[in-house]
């Protein structure tokens, strides 16, 4: 079958051959001649969250475990920010007594960690979820069981984390964990096995996330979506997912190894017997750097979706921006040692990290390049996403060149652990991937919730936010020049670093205050705002082809692609593929590269199932902080909740 | 935001004047090291100049919002390729300048120390430095803490490692910081150029007090700095009051005696800073306090709540016994 024969409406015949199915394959009405009204009452039953709290728990509905990523990712935003304020006013001035050292080194700790496992990951995973299945066509992410149990485990995790910081039992050993500061010597307590433990919570969930979006990517993608097709911001997603699935079990390893050396004494990281400290230091940056690209690539398949809407043109150099994707992602992985060079490693050694460290940035670059040449064709169109574009430009470019400059080995060896590295950071996190996501909240959840959000108060909330976020970090890199490290509860006066910090204070406050007036302005927009329409941008890609909130099918019939940007190259009707069944949850499967119509293929119902085997999991790592011996119990739950979730029922729809 | 610009280079012109300043180099190291910072930072703010003129370029020009999204000039578009390949050779050409550049001032670096006479060992605690001046005869070698007096205008080779935690040691208007870990040691060229007071501070999180460990280089010229070696080879001088002796007394038999050194006495103990030549350090604590009089007794009577968290315990004593052993440490220049 040819891509053409593909625009006309018609049966999608199976060309499998028939799968080997426990249960006997049975045919049910298709949506081929169905009127409208039918098919979407048929849709919205077969595809609905079943009402009640038991349906709402067992939902798999990719947009609406989206949605609780997204709230419960926003809540952690908040309490990293409070964690981050709080920081701010002990550090306002010289020797200020309001914050000892003991609750200190949590906040900093619970800032970091939160900020980045359970807000930065989450919220980039989250955006993927609601936005991936829509962008290419489809009804449901793949394995939305799955999906749905990742979710469960990530807000027990951040529970978790959470709760032990209620209870001043918050790790204190910063978010890098290093040993043997958090080793069984030095970090007394349960503080170290909390962080060992959250990890692997929010590493669990996160995997999990990966998985599905890059099956939904390879082989869930409307018919005719070939490869050159697929939208930059679905590229950016499966590069990432990608890197999570390399990255994350390093972290997993490191946080495991831990975990042995404090509860059934191994010495992995212990010199005396043996084992060496600077390995976790090397297994914890082989995540540690990929996790930064984890953040940063999904933004900028943000920023060239909105670009690509307000400049009312493709983004200028698809390929290209593909291709240095895919490097970043490869690339990442080889420049951990740059967070290791004052460790005293072999020189020559060193300066190989330099040199990858340099090569990250040409990718990089040439994404702004593309950026900056589509943005200079005719006048943008200048609205509230645009603007944080804007913002992520400026920030992000001087985020990218602080980081050019500590890649040098020498240089680095005097910013390192300085203040000059949180303001390098928080240009490339908060320029690279806040910014942009500010940009895309106000571009997509009109999307979520059919309403728009009001353009005025977007605009105050982008200079807010602008002017507080420079105002806060740029001064950061002159005190960290001027000898300041990072992590220090107190300073001395006479160094003379309290008219700076005072600033950056005042600048701090204005930008959380900016995140009030967002959090304003979302609950306004999406109570009162003006109703968005299918397509309030006039974008492109697929997702702005249904309705504002999308149905719980996402679309009633299977659009069919003819064009990178579908909505602009078909403006009367897009081409529709029909033949899906509409009693029983069923997807079009395509091929990897053209993305040619291959079987029909059931999607998983809702269950209850993945909530309780998330309990069971959770409690299992919870328990495991204090007996080795939860490994052995929890797996008796966690078996019974897994057997529950997969048991065969006879009934085709739950055959897979 | 021009304003929070402005505000931060009136900072910046302030604050070149600090003794923990990488912008203040005092030494050879620290020196190339600051000029690299600024070649890197002149160029990075010229390259982050050219992107937001490329960036608003577009928004100054009158031109028109495009109408169809699909509708492209195709010189145009050639025009463009042309550019963006242009800004790619160039950031690759900067870049494989910049690595050269970083790789030949590692090399200058390298080459500081290579005829260094004087050996220091640093061993990181937390939170205080443990200071050994190397040589071959055992008895000219000297231990103290905190404080590291080095000749000025000769390299100094400190080597550094750590017996619980990992420390870092930086002193940045000497040198770049260099990590102290246990299970390895590591090797730090420094050199001041002329005699002054440097502060370092421990720039790794080592836990409750990482804010609290700070270090000072006193640089001496030769003679100066050979007449206080010596001085401090010596052992402790005797209490010459009948406080400080009551002191002396009072310290031998409570539990300073367990953790402290003092040369020359029964107090032996090696996991608290020695205090055999305590009196002659400028600090107390790791640089938390200034050394006094008053100091000294508050830091005995009070230490966690000068220091939350450090290892010095309360000792039980009352107000003479207080005063005898701060009279008896106020001798031991």
């Amino acid at each position: 079958m040819s891509s053409s024969d593909l625009t006309s409406e018609r049966d999608l015949v199976p060309q499998a051959t028939p799968k080997g199915d426990l249960a006997p394959e049975r045919d049910g009405p298709r949506d081929t001649g169905l009127d409208d009204a039918t098919l979407h009452r048929w849709l919205e039953r077969t595809w609905r969250t079943k009402p009640g709290i038991i349906g709402a728990l067992s939902s798999v509905d990719h947009k609406v475990v989206a949605r609780r990523y997204l709230v419960t990712a926003f809540v952690f935003l908040c309490l990293g920010g409070l964690n981050a304020v709080a920081m701010r006013i002990q550090l306002s001035g010289p020797q200020r007594g309001l914050i000892g050292p003991d609750l200190y080194n949590q906040l900093f700790t619970m800032h970091g960690v939160t900020m980045m496992f359970l807000f930065a990951v989450p919220i980039v995973q989250a955006t993927g979820i609601y936005l991936v299945p829509l962008m290419v066509g489809t009804r449901n992410i793949a394995f939305p069981r799955l999906n749905a149990f990742s979710y469960w485990i990530y807000v027990s995790g951040g529970i978790f984390a959470w709760a032990s910081f209620a209870l001043s039992m918050a790790p204190d050993v910063g978010w890098f964990a290093y040993v043997p500061l958090s080793g069984p010597e030095f970090g007394p307590g349960k503080r170290a096995d909390v962080w060992a433990q959250m990890i692997t919570y929010t590493e669990v969930s996160s995997l999990a996330v990966a998985v599905a979006t890059i099956v939904t990517v390879f082989k869930q993608r409307a018919p005719g979506m070939s490869l050159d097709k697929i939208p930059l911001y679905v590229w950016a997603m499966l590069v990432t997912s990608f890197v999570v699935v390399f990255a994350m079990p390093a972290v997993m390893i490191t946080s495991t190894f831990l975990i042995l050396d404090r509860l059934v004494g191994t010495h992995i990281f212990n010199p005396a017997e043996g084992g060496d400290a600077l390995l976790f230091q090397h297994l914890f940056w082989f995540f540690g750097h990929p996790e930064v690209y984890i953040i940063f690539l999904p933004a900028t398949g943000m920023v060239s979706s909105i670009i690509s809407a307000f400049a009312r043109r493709p983004v200028f150099g698809h390929l290209g921006l593909v291709l240095s994707l895919i490097a970043v992602g490869f690339l990442s992985f080889g420049l951990w040692v740059h967070h290791m060079f004052a460790t005293g490693l072999p020189k020559l050694g060193a300066s190989f990290f330099t040199a990858s460290s340099m090569l990250i940035a040409i990718p990089n670059g040439l994404q702004i390049f593309c950026w900056l040449a589509t943005l200079s064709d005719g006048r943008p169109v200048i609205r509230t996403p645009l603007l944080f574009v804007f913002g992520f430009v400026f920030t992000f470019v001087i985020g990218g060149l602080t980081g050019v400059m500590v890649a040098s080995v020498p240089l680095d060896l005097q910013v390192h652990d300085t203040y000059f590295v949180v303001a390098h950071f928080h240009y490339v996190l908060i320029g690279g991937s806040v910014f942009p996501l500010l940009g895309a909240a106000y571009f997509w959840l009109p999307k979520l919730t059919g309403r728009m959000m009001s353009e005025r108060l977007g605009r105050w909330h982008f200079w807010m936010a602008f002017i507080g976020f420079n105002a806060a970090f740029f001064p950061m890199h002159l005190v960290g020049l001027w000898g300041m490290p990072r992590r220090v509860y107190t300073y001395p006066a006479e160094l003379g670093w309290g008219n700076i910090n005072l600033f950056i204070t005042a600048g701090a406050a204005v930008f959380f205050l900016s995140f009030v007036l967002f959090t304003f302005n979302m609950l306004h927009g999406a109570l009162r705002g003006a109703p968005a329409g299918n397509n309030p941008w006039d974008a492109g890609t697929l997702e702005w082809a249904t309705t504002s909130p999308p149905p719980s099918y996402n679309f009633a019939r299977i659009p069919v692609v003819t064009h990178a940007e579908p909505l602009w190259a078909e403006r009367e009707a897009l081409p529709v593929a029909t033949g899906l069944r509409v009693d029983a949850r069923e997807l079009v499967i395509s091929t990897v590269a053209e993305a040619r119509p291959d079987i029909r293929e059931k999607s998983a119902t809702p269950s209850i199932w993945p909530l309780f085997a998330a309990i069971a999991v959770g409690a299992t790592f919870l328990y495991s902080i204090f007996t080795p011996w939860a490994v052995v119990w929890g797996a008796l739950p966690i078996a019974i909740t897994l057997i529950g979730w997969f048991w065969p029922k006879g009934d085709p729809e739950d055959e897979e | 935001m021009f304003a929070a610009f402005g505000t931060t280079c009136v900072l910046l012109l302030q604050g070149c004047s600090g003794w923990q300043s990488a912008l203040d180099p005092k030494g050879p190291a620290a020196s190339e090291l600051a000029w690299l910072i600024w070649f890197f930072t002149g160029l990075c703010a010229l390259i982050w100049l050219l992107v937001m003129i490329a960036l608003a370029a577009p928004l100054a020009m009158r031109s028109r919002t495009r109408s169809d999204p699909l509708v492209l000039d195709p010189g145009a578009e050639h025009r463009k390729a042309r550019a963006v390949w242009a800004a790619l050779g160039a950031t690759t050409v900067i870049l494989v300048g910049l690595t050269l550049l970083s790789f030949f001032a590692n090399r200058t670096l390298a080459a500081i120390g290579s005829d260094a006479e004087l050996t220091i060992r640093v061993t990181g605690h937390q939170w205080w430095w443990e200071v050994r001046y190397e040589n071959a005869q055992p008895s000219r070698i000297l231990t103290t803490a905190n404080e590291i007096h080095i000749p000025s205008g000769e390299p100094v080779r400190i080597i550094v490692t750590s017996t619980d935690v990992i420390h870092s040691f930086w002193v940045p208007s000497l040198a770049g910081k260099l990590d102290l870990i246990p299970g390895h040691e590591n090797v730090l060229d420094l050199m001041a150029d002329k005699p002054g007071v440097y502060r370092g501070q421990c720039a790794e999180f080592c836990g409750q007090q990482h804010a609290n460990m700070s270090t000072l280089i006193i640089a001496e010229p030769r003679p100066v700095f050979d007449a206080w070696l010596n001085d401090q080879l010596r052992s402790a001088a005797a209490p010459v009051s009948a406080e400080a002796s009551a002191g002396a007394e009072l310290f031998l038999n409570r539990a300073c005696v367990m953790c402290h050194k003092i040369g020359g006495t029964v107090a032996g103990g090696t996991v608290a800073p020695d205090l055999t030549h305590i009196a002659s350090r400028q600090t107390l604590a790791a640089g938390t306090l200034t050394m006094s009089r008053g100091n000294l007794a508050a830091w005995i009577a009070d230490p966690q709540g000068i220091k939350p968290g450090a290892h010095m315990p309360v000792v039980d004593l009352n107000g003479d016994e207080l005063n005898a052993i701060v009279a008896y440490l106020e001798g031991l220049k």
